[in-house]
């Protein structure tokens, strides 16, 4: 194939050093990254955290595909997610029945390779689900996947023969032969298999952004009648990307079968397909790394925040609503503005307005959080009051109120005056 | 084999009570410039739009060499090698320009909706996106985004998109609207070159490029084809001069070309 580049006269594509910087690089350090962690001695906590940040991963990829690629705005992507890993957890269980009993195919079916069974599980309901609700994009689009999602959810808690009702179906990891020296059982071991897992995902979502039907959609996303005009039939290409969206979420699915050893029908609810939306969005769905990014950072707050704080899930609204007003790009927008900054002409002017949007936005935080930490502990009636750093923070303390007001007032400031020097600039 | 290009009978739409169309017969032979004429409103653009799959045809047939196509979807008509360009430019402007081409080349080359192959060692693909580009001299700003093109230049790859898919059939929808008197030359040029040997069909407001260009032109009124004939004798029809008022009449009269 070589020869024939070569005697191509005109060549468009980029350059092999460019391919590799751009292409290559970025996944090897991904891979670089997760074959590393382990040596750094996490504790369990971490580990755990770090799984749940692998299946998220995945599942936000899976999501963009969809939202960040296609155009299609989905209210319920956990359909796949849960229905791919329904279809792990009961190959889980076969996996164990069999070796137990008269062995067979499953008997010889590693656990490892479950997600391949959740991508297959998440691909079918994506390519029946998809069918009548792909033929429109837009709104219809969305709403048939709300409208798909409750139905799926409310199904999941009847039929009990294939969701397990509230207690969901459960399994056991630690059955059927052994891959790669893992028995599975200790969480340092699940780590390995999810690392591989989430770089299989993120290798595969990567891929498919590079082939023809990867390219037509993000064509049929940015112009749906033009593409008609070039051969291609924008409601097939919708489709067959739905069913490859379909088809990841169902692999972060099996990932999660095995980590969790449990799927119960609150996988399939609105709750994890809201959750999907936000990392995505959170991370940026024009970039590709973006829902990374949102996977990671939401995971963290999920499990972490939540330790410290009851509110968590209004600083995630917060975080949403403020990422939708001021920086669309979502997090990779903003990392990507900042290292265009520090590569442009003047990156010590950029650090600077960096700086000094960071500092405005830190001190708006002080006030925020302090307001909503103080209106929590008091709203909860057991005399708690907030407690940051030794302070006594009461709802009628003016301190309290100072504390509010004064860093609100000079991040409003800092940042509005930054609004207008930029203006004036430009 | 002496199937014309393009072949519509009889053909009529409605819209509701409008009756947009009022029986159009035409055959366009292959290699022919075909311009189509007439003032605002007189069904131009819903024409083009039946011929191209936009619409159903509400009576009436239209035949792409010899098949039927009247009411198919634009995909299909497309990939029988009919390809149409729009009156606002209607590119993929997210896209750069070397991406706009490529996306009208790939079904055309066989690779449809294929998920098991990278674009980026589709050499055949690459080769006949740089041919397009070339020829529509566009080559220089291929890495631009498309957005960011002037407003001639999102025409002329408006124009490569239409015929980057090798459709033999090709339908132009004012190619050069709003282009200044110099860009509108250089377009025809690049038409003229980008569609040799080919079928073209081309609904234009401007005479001058009309009558520089076409071998025949008919003209539209009231959704009626009023006169089919040869640019020289279309000056002098009697009822094409009537329909047209003022200034387009003198246009028409005078020595446009």
């Amino acid at each position: 194939m070589s020869n024939i580049a070569t005697n191509t006269t005109i060549s468009l594509a980029p350059s092999g050093s460019q391919k590799f910087m751009q292409r290559t690089l970025p996944l090897i350090i991904f891979a670089v990254v997760l074959a590393v962690i382990p040596f750094f001695g996490p504790t369990r906590t971490v580990y755990s955290l770090m799984n749940a940040m692998g299946v998220y991963i995945v599942f936000a990829m899976s999501y963009n595909m969809l939202l960040g690629r296609a155009g299609l705005l989905s209210f319920g992507h956990a359909v796949y997610f849960g229905l791919g890993g329904y279809a792990a957890v009961h190959a889980m269980e076969a996996i164990e029945n069999a070796s137990y009993g008269d062995g067979g195919f499953w008997a010889s079916y590693p656990v490892f390779f479950l997600p391949i069974i959740g991508f297959a599980g998440g691909a079918l309901a994506g390519a029946v689900i998809g069918w009548p609700s792909c033929r429109r994009a837009g709104t219809p689009f969305a709403m048939i996947s709300l409208g798909v999602a409750e139905l799926i959810a409310a199904a999941g808690f009847m039929f009990g023969s294939i969701f397990g009702g509230e207690e969901g179906v459960s399994g056991d990891r630690m059955n059927g032969p052994e891959l790669f020296g893992l028995s599975l059982g200790p969480i340092e071991e699940v780590y390995w298999f999810i690392a591989f897992w989430t770089f299989i995902g993120v290798l595969g979502t990567y891929a498919f952004t590079r082939t023809p039907l990867g390219k037509m959609s993000e064509a049929t996303r940015d112009n749906p009648e033009r593409v008609e005009f070039v051969g291609y039939d924008p409601q097939k290409v919708r489709y067959l990307v739905f069913i490859f969206a379909g088809g990841f979420a169902g692999l972060a699915g099996g990932m999660s079968a095995v980590n969790y050893e449990i799927f119960t029908p609150e996988a399939l609810s609105l709750g994890p397909s809201g959750m999907v939306l936000l990392m995505a969005y959170i991370g940026g769905i024009r970039y590709f790394a973006g829902p990374i990014l949102g996977a990671v950072l939401l995971t963290y707050m999920q499990s972490m925040l939540s330790d410290y704080s009851e509110a968590w899930l209004l600083y995630l609204g917060l975080l949403f609503i403020v990422i939708v007003m001021f920086a669309p790009g979502g997090l990779a927008g903003i990392f990507a503005g900042l290292f265009r900054g520090l590569r442009g002409d003047d990156p010590v002017g950029s650090l600077r307005r960096w700086s000094v949007q960071i500092a405005g936005i830190l001190l708006m935080m002080v006030g925020i959080v302090t307001l909503i930490e103080m209106s929590v502990h008091w709203s909860n009636n057991y005399g708690e009051v907030f407690h940051p750093f030794g302070l006594h923070l009461a709802h009628d303390s003016v301190l309290t109120w100072l504390i509010i007001f004064i860093p609100f007032a000079a991040g409003v400031g800092i940042l509005r005056m930054a609004h207008k020097n930029k203006e004036g600039q430009a | 084999m002496s199937n014309p290009a393009l072949s519509i009978t009889n053909l009529h739409k409605s819209f509701g009570p409008a009756h947009i169309i009022r029986g159009v017969t035409l055959d366009i032979e292959p290699g022919e410039r075909h311009a189509i004429i007439g003032p605002n409103g007189a069904g131009k653009s819903t024409l083009f739009n039946l011929i191209s799959g936009g619409y159903h045809p509400s009576k009436g047939s239209i035949k792409l060499r010899g098949e039927e196509i009247g009411g198919m979807k634009p995909f299909k008509i497309n990939r029988m090698g009919l390809s149409r360009s729009f009156q606002v430019s209607n590119i993929f402007s997210n896209m750069t320009v070397r991406e706009n081409v490529r996306c009208g080349v790939l079904y055309s080359m066989g690779y449809g909706y294929g998920f098991w192959r990278n674009v980026g060692n589709l050499h055949d693909v690459q080769r006949k996106t740089a041919e397009i580009l070339e020829s529509v001299d566009l080559l220089d700003k291929a890495q631009l985004p498309a957005a960011l093109l002037p407003y001639a230049d999102q025409r002329t790859l408006e124009i490569a998109i239409t015929i980057a898919g090798g459709a033999d059939v090709i339908m132009l929808d004012e190619p050069t609207a709003g282009m200044s008197h110099s860009e509108t030359e250089r377009a025809v040029a690049l038409i003229k070159q980008a569609t040799e040997g080919k079928t073209l069909l081309i609904v234009e407001h401007d005479m001058g490029v009309v009558f520089n260009m076409a071998d025949r032109i008919s003209v539209l009124v009231y959704g009626e084809i009023i006169a089919t004939d040869k640019p020289m004798a279309i000056r002098g029809n009697e009822k094409v001069r009537e329909a047209y008022l003022g200034d387009e009449a003198d246009a028409i009269e005078g020595d446009a070309a």
